[in-house]
């Protein structure tokens, strides 16, 4: 299938534009379904908003159907350990679907330290028919009750509800970064800094310790994990990355703790290039396996590799995603910028990949025409059946028109969660406290 | 209910229809009240609901009704589920058993396990009221139409159904049947192979043994070879039911291949399973191959690379020594099996060594006296010296079996530095733990070794600072009582338990209040009378409340033992005082005992 990220054929649909722009409105995952026919998104305030994509209407078969709000629930919130005398924010950290085992939809959302299991139904009957009141609730003459009525299911307006199934508590002592369902269908791990548990889907007293490395003196300790997800297809492999840039694969069949990895996936530092901020930008901050199985894509601060399952050495590919920040390091240390975790995605073929940037920019590369593009979400561009614009970023001297230089990026506008609809060309950007939803004008052509 | 009072009023007329209908009529609004409390309740009510609508309301109405309520919470939905499967008689009988099909099978794909469950156990049951027309016309469909829905769940419940129809089939029918078996040991889902897989074992058993030979063993072998984990460890259990249907000579060719491999599979997971069900495979597979192919798979596992793996499979020591067929039973062990377990006493893994310490006592009696004491005693004496307390606690928990064989006092020698150890244990559970033997040991050992060694650690014990461990200490105190007898007891043990009533510390003197609780029936009238009263009576003008009104709950307890006279002259005068203590709950209790003793 022919992947095309030039932007003269990406059309976009805009979708919702909250103008409220307090804290806890900021959006801080986003997830597509594995249909690709709901979005999930989660904010700072814990709540989780899901989107469903509205059927294609029969009269324009061209036409993609837009995403619209489906359901809103408060997922977390805001709780204190008093052991701890810690204050256990409600933001939900990550959001994954489950396979969908019925009518309904399930969900895991997690903040910093408690997962919770959803469950996201339809409703179209409701129950009719009281003995004793009538349905406004007024109690009847009891006199008039001669004989027993049974219920009855009248059709109603589709009601969608969401009910917690399971909440996951009590397994972490840091703080969770990353959560993953396992193709078994029955079990999914949780990481937080220092540990990684795996856990039975219908089990909430109970995980298993899978990874720790945690040392015994914790002045000692030099390395955190980053993220963590299992393979796609084979339910005993799972990868974590590292703050020190590293990807460790582990086997669980081999031993049941895997403090012991199978591959280190590890780029040998460039000792010119060495500075104080090596390690800083080295850290990863998101890893993804590629929809095949075959790859994994990893984010730094400023490059996204691809590296192959059976290659340690190096990255058999890396992009930069904004280079010209190289020179700037110093002072996004002191805004503490450089610790932002910018996560990224494939596209659903593997062959193009996304990432965010500063400035509401993001970044696309495909993996084999080699071309880049670096794109903009905002207001302007947003209108429906409006086209992204290619946008660039100039160092140095000769700026075309429309260029913007380094020095007038605006580095409060991340781009850090970003999702790509699992077949189709359709992408979800979470800018701050807007989400934005592209899609591919041609796409239905191109399949 | 007072609208409809008696024979006065409009309702009067039907006056007495509303008194019967009306909890009828509370339930059945219940069904669908916002506090799920109530539907629940009305929901475990159901057969009531139903006997009051008659048996043909219930099938047009309730039933429709409850199809279709399947949104409710999994609690209420089990409950349903359950109440369903006994419902037979109050839809109208056998024959109209298929009434109850479309409810179960809505529940039957609901996304709860146990609900899913519970509607499968309910339809099982259901299935053999159907007739076997019945069973043709209504169940069979039903069975059909979950193994082909469309959700995984649906198709993971029709993995139970097949086995409860397959026998009351006709032939048509059960080659149908096992197609949409086949089918589901290899879906797209691992949800739903596991499914199968986990019942592959009990539809083997119904199905002729030429198509066990033909059909299942193939689906077996896949499942076996299955690309998830949790997959193939399931075939591991079928494995064992399908080995008891087959002769040797095709288990050898059809099933041990496939055994072997699991007992080597990469998947630590599926060789614990090995490992954890390996007594059942020994069964199933009968002596022979037991001893050519299962001795070596478990020499493998208990040098399993994965500790887990290791645990299982020392779990497993003492059975697989005592199935082996007793001719040649002591070669293949001192041959085969013990020096695996001489490297498993020194694991590195302390779950190791405590799952071999819990079984390996067992042994004793396989291999005799004289191995015992050649072979299994160094191994045990190492046990009990081990780091970990588990390990040791494990030994000295099953020493009665090697009580048997050589009898304590060779043991004893060596025993009691590790009890002594573990007595004092930082950890409490683990002292808990060693005083419930501790009058095991008592018998074992005899009164004078026991005063000797071990009642200084008795009464230690007494002021823990760990209540629990009191606690248990004082009923310790009462078994031995009722061991060694009362002469004993008021020798060794009474004067140390009245000497603590005097203590600065109020809660070693309610130690005392409850030492006496549990000794005065063990230790009779007599000792009870002249010895401990007076204590308890002294004791009733103790400055702490608490020992105050356990003096009168003692009082309570040991009145009955007591002479009348005794009990009017000395008890009854410091209850009445207690009976009007300043403290509130010292009061209570007094009063109580007086009651109770009625000496009021």
């Amino acid at each position: 299938m022919g992947e095309d990220t030039d932007t003269r054929k990406i059309n976009h649909s805009f979708l919702r534009d909250h103008s409220y722009v307090t804290e806890a409105d900021v959006i801080s995952t986003v997830e597509f379904n594995h249909t690709g026919e709901l979005l999930a998104t989660g904010d700072k305030g814990g709540r989780v908003v899901i989107f469903q994509r509205e059927p294609e209407s029969k009269n324009a078969p061209h036409s993609q159907g837009e995403y619209d709000v489906y359901s809103t629930f408060q997922s977390h919130e805001p709780e204190f350990d008093y052991l701890k005398s810690l204050e256990i924010e409600e933001k939900i950290n990550k959001i994954k679907w489950l396979p969908q085992q019925n009518a309904a939809h399930s969900l895991l959302s997690t903040n910093d330290k408690t997962i919770k299991l959803w469950k996201i139904t339809e409703r179209d009957k409701r129950p009719e028919g009281y003995n004793l009141k009538d349905e406004e609730g007024k109690l009847k003459d009891l006199s008039t009750v001669t004989s027993l009525q049974v219920p009855v299911l009248k059709p109603m307006d589709l009601m969608v509800e969401v009910s917690p199934r399971r909440t996951f508590a009590n397994g972490h002592t840091y703080h969770i970064n990353s959560i993953s369902v396992n193709s078994d269908c029955e079990t999914y791990m949780s990481a937080d800094d220092l540990r990684i548990n795996l856990w039975h889907l219908a089990i909430t007293d109970r995980s298993f310790n899978i990874v720790d490395i945690k040392p015994a003196n914790m002045e000692d300790l030099t390395e955190v994990i980053t993220a963590s997800e299992f393979h796609p297809h084979h339910c005993n492999l799972f990868v974590y990355s590292s703050s020190k840039g590293s990807l460790r694969l582990c086997d669980m069949r081999a031993a049941a703790l895997c403090d012991k990895h199978s591959k280190l996936f590890e780029e040998p530092e460039d000792p010119s290039n060495r500075s104080f901020f090596s390690e800083i930008i080295s850290s990863v901050s998101d890893v993804k396996f590629s929809h095949s199985g075959r790859y994994m894509l990893t984010r730094d601060y400023l490059t996204v590799k691809v590296w192959d399952l059976n290659m340690e050495a190096r990255p058999i590919e890396t992009y930069q995603v904004h280079d010209y920040l190289r020179s700037k390091l110093c002072s996004l240390y002191e805004s503490d910028c450089i610790f932002d975790k910018f996560e990224c995605a494939w596209n659903g073929s593997d062959s193009v990949i996304m990432t965010g940037a500063y400035n509401n920019f993001f970044r696309m590369f495909d993996r084999n025409t080699k071309r880049d593009v670096t794109l903009e979400a905002s207001r302007e561009s947003s209108k429906p059946r409006a086209v992204l614009k290619p946008r660039r970023v100039c160092v140095g001297g000769k700026r075309r028109r429309d260029d913007i230089s380094v020095d007038s990026l605006d580095f409060t506008k991340k781009i850090l969660h970003t999702a790509w609809h699992p077949a189709e060309n359709i992408i979800a950007i979470a800018a701050t406290n807007n989400l934005y939803i592209f899609q591919d004008k041609v796409n239905s052509d191109m399949h | 209910a007072g609208a409809a009072g008696p024979g006065s009023g409009p309702g009067a007329a039907g006056g007495d229809g509303d008194d019967s209908l009306y909890p009828i009529a509370v339930l059945i609004d219940e069904l669908r009240n916002e506090d799920v409390q109530l539907r629940l309740n009305s929901i475990k009510k159901l057969s009531t609901i139903a006997l009051a609508l008659g048996v043909e309301r219930t099938r047009t109405e309730l039933l429709p009704f409850l199809t279709d309520t399947i949104y409710d919470e999994d609690e209420v939905l089990l409950a349903l589920a359950e109440q369903l499967g006994n419902f037979t008689g109050l839809v109208g009988g056998p024959d109209f058993a298929h009434c109850l099909l479309p409810p179960l099978e809505s529940l039957a794909t609901v996304e709860e396990t146990v609900v899913r469950d519970k509607a499968v156990e309910s339809l099982r049951q259901i299935s053999q009221e159907h007739t076997p027309v019945a069973l043709e016309a209504h169940f069979v469909p039903l069975v059909k139409r979950l193994a082909s829905g469309d959700w995984f769940t649906s198709r993971t419940s029709a993995c139970g159904l097949f086995s409860v129809c397959y026998p009351r089939a006709s032939n048509a029918v059960k080659a149908e049947i096992r197609q949409h078996f086949r089918s589901l040991c290899s879906d797209d889902t691992p949800m739903v192979r596991r499914a199968a897989a986990s019942k592959l074992g009990e539809f083997a058993k119904v199905l002729e043994l030429d198509s066990v030979k033909t059909e299942i063993v193939p689906l077996f072998t896949n499942l076996a070879s299955d690309e998830q984990d949790s997959v193939r460890l399931l075939a591991v259990e079928a494995c064992v039911s399908i080995a008891q249907l087959l002769s040797q000579e095709d288990l050898e060719a059809l099933v041990m291949p496939t055994l072997r491999q699991a007992a080597e599979d990469k998947s630590w997971r599926v060789r614990y399973m090995v490992a954890d069900k390996f007594s059942e495979l020994q069964k199933a597979v009968g002596p022979k191959i037991a001893l050519s192919d299962l001795i070596p798979a478990f020499q493998s596992l208990l040098r399993d690379c994965e500790a887990e793996v290791r645990a299982a499979a020392a779990h497993k020591v003492r059975e697989l020594c005592e199935n082996l067929p007793a001719e040649g039973r002591e070669t293949v062990i001192m041959n085969q099996i013990l020096p695996y377990i001489k490297e498993l006493v020194s694991d590195t893994n302390q779950h190791v060594k405590s799952a071999l310490a819990s079984v390996i006592m067992g042994l004793s009696t396989v291999l005799g006296k004289e191995n015992t004491i050649e072979h299994l005693l160094p191994l045990f004496l190492a046990q009990l010296k081990d780091e970990c307390p588990e390990v040791r606690l494990n030994i000295i928990s099953n020493l009665d079996c090697v009580n048997e064989v050589i009898g304590i006092r060779q043991l004893s020698q060596s025993l009691l530095p590790a009890i002594v150890e573990l007595a004092e244990d930082a950890k409490w559970r683990v002292r808990l733990a060693i005083i419930e033997y501790m009058p095991l040991l008592a018998g074992q050992l005899g009164v004078e070794f026991f005063d000797e060694k071990l009642n200084s650690l008795c009464m230690a014990w007494l002021v823990d600072h760990v209540y629990a461990i009191r606690e248990a200490a004082t009923n310790n105190l009462m078994k031995l009582v009722q061991k060694f007898g009362t002469e004993w007891a008021q020798n060794t043990i009474v004067p140390k338990v009245l000497v603590m009533a005097n203590d600065p510390n109020y809660l070693h003197r309610m130690t005392t209040l409850f030492c006496i609780n549990a000794l005065s029936e063990a230790c009779g009238k007599e000792i009870t009378t002249k010895q401990m009263l007076p204590i308890v009576l002294k004791m009733a003008g103790d400055q702490v409340a608490n020992v105050r009104f356990n003096v009168a709950k003692s009082l309570q307890k040991i009145g009955p033992i007591l002479d009348t006279n005794a009990l009017q002259g000395e008890v009854k005068p410091v209850l009445q005082k207690l009976g009007q203590d300043e403290d509130m709950d010292v009061k209570y209790f007094a009063q109580e005992a007086i009651s109770v003793l009625a000496l009021a």
